[in-house]
């Protein structure tokens, strides 16, 4: 009888074609977080100061960005508005897990008059433009970072909300459930070693699935004047500037910015996708394969 | 000494599953409940583990009446009656090994930590599961295997009544009649009482000491 021998995976796993976007994505954000945490102790910025007698350069090796129309170097801003934009994009959507966590967790595990009463408030808040209402929260308070993160905070529960109370309505009836009641476990344990291990992964994914909309969200304010007050660095405030300086042909006041949220963004997006795809047991068998 | 089930209706958001239904199983014995599909007979099982709550009639424990249902009950109540469920794969937490499978109901009311490693031991060598399949999670392990590790997990608090909801459905042969010899062998040991919920006349005629039937006219 002929022997059987198994065929030999050709490539390393990391190296085939889905993954390889995913190493991709992960060095762009690694070298991004690294340029972000680097760049204000090696190389740190005055934000309020101006140059007025280098104003408009192109890109050059002296100013790798160029320089927008106070002369101030675009790269080095970039920096620390992405900084700012990752930092604002994580708080946040940590902020709107917390919350939508929090009231989708009431809703699920109560169930009946409270899970029927926050429902209507979701779908309520769901009805209104979230972008303007974040504007309306953001117009209400002081132009800072915590205004910022608190708009977005309160308009992006509700996606986390939602997955948490489903999770919740459905694991409540598994019978495993029913066996750990029967087996004597207080409502706390059902809770703590039964129901959140299952719903932390998925709220974990939808944070990081939020990330790259908060800092969008972020950009979005500030570029409406409705962020950072207008000297600070921010993606937003810079890509705001730029605008002017189009006009005159300096693209890259505008570009250079735009570019790090566009490739920070679908970064961050990429690795979420895949997380969720590993989570996924259909297709992580599939990935494995 | 009897759990008793007295003149139950019970249902789900308003549809009524059971329409006045009596049940009695006396400590010691097997009573068989049969019944067409959609009788409610995993409804009747679900009263009286006091799991779900009757719209009307009681649950009485050893001549206690019993109010409320779920986590409303004590945990010394609730752990008096124990319950095999029909699919072990819904009724496992699929993160759990075998091994914390079985020790979850002891860990749940704080059994001393020393005794519990015995305690699953034991219990998983009466239910036929060997040392390696103990370190396994559920979907590393067969529908037989890891019914038998609810079994054992079923009777970890040495349980006065124990209720099968049609467990042996999905099993083969084999590990039906290793279900039944651990449960007929606890059984003597202990002087459980249990209730079989099954399709199955030969099984039921063969194990049990008398079959009750659960028809459409109660059920409706």
């Amino acid at each position: 009888m002929a022997e059987l021998t198994l065929p030999r995976p050709r490539r390393l796993r990391w190296l085939r074609p889905g993954a390889r976007g995913t190493v991709v994505a992960a060095t762009v954000l690694v070298v991004a977080v690294v340029v972000c945490l680097a760049v204000p102790v090696l190389w740190p910025l005055d934000q309020s100061a101006v140059a007025l007698d280098q104003v408009g350069l192109p890109p050059s090796w002296a100013h790798p960005g160029g320089t927008d129309d106070l002369g101030r170097d675009v790269l080095h801003r970039s920096i620390y508005g992405l900084r700012v934009s990752l930092l604002v994009g994580v708080i946040a959507a940590v902020t709107a897990t917390l919350v939508g966590g929090l009231l989708g967790g009431v809703a699920g595990l109560l169930g009946g008059w409270p899970d029927r009463i926050l429902m209507r408030v979701v779908d309520t808040v769901a009805a209104l433009p979230h972008l303007l209402l974040g504007i309306f929260i953001v117009a209400m308070l002081r132009p800072s970072l915590g205004a910022v993160i608190l708009s977005i905070g309160l308009t992006h529960w509700l996606s986390t909300a939602r997955i948490v109370r489903s999770e919740l309505l459905s694991l409540r009836t598994r019978p495993f459930i029913d066996a750990a009641i029967s087996g004597g476990a207080s409502r706390a344990r059902v809770l703590t070693r039964h129901l959140l291990p299952h719903v932390l992964p998925k709220i974990a994914l939808a944070t990081t699935l939020m990330v790259p909309h908060a800092v969008w969200h972020e950009t979005s304010l500030s570029f409406l004047g409705l962020g950072l007050p207008p000297h600070l660095a921010s993606l937003g405030n810079m890509i705001n500037d730029g605008q002017r300086s189009l006009l005159t042909g300096a693209w890259w006041a505008s570009i250079v910015p735009g570019l790090a949220v566009i490739v920070v963004t679908l970064a961050i997006a990429a690795l979420s996708a895949r997380w969720r795809d590993h989570l996924d047991p259909r297709v992580r068998a599939e990935l494995d394969l | 000494m009897s759990l008793t089930a007295s003149g139950i209706h019970a249902g789900y958001r308003g549809r009524r599953v059971l329409h006045d239904v009596s049940l009695t199983i006396e400590r010691g014995e097997t009573v068989g409940l049969r019944g067409p599909s959609g009788t409610g007979k995993s409804t009747l099982v679900r009263v009286l583990a006091l799991l779900h709550p009757p719209d009307s009639g009681h649950v009485t424990l050893d001549e206690q009446r019993i109010r409320g249902h779920g986590h409303r009950v004590p945990a010394s109540v609730r752990t008096r009656i124990g319950v095999l469920f029909q699919s072990p794969r819904a009724a496992a937490d699929p993160r759990l090994s075998l091994s914390d499978l079985i020790a979850e109901p002891l860990r749940a009311v704080r059994h001393p930590r020393e005794q519990i490693t015995g305690r699953v031991t034991d219990l998983a060598e009466r239910a036929g599961l060997t040392p390696d399949l103990l370190d396994r999670r559920p979907h590393a392990v067969s529908d037989g295997q890891l019914q038998r590790a609810c079994l054992a997990r079923a009777l970890a608090h040495d349980p006065d009544y124990l209720l099968c909801d049609e467990a042996t459905t999905m099993l083969d042969a084999s590990t039906q009649a290793h279900v039944a010899a651990m449960i007929t062998d606890q059984q003597q040991h202990t002087g459980m009482g249990v209730l079989v919920v099954s399709h199955d006349p030969a099984l039921l005629t063969r194990w049990t000491d008398r079959i009750e039937d659960l028809n459409t006219e109660t059920a409706r």
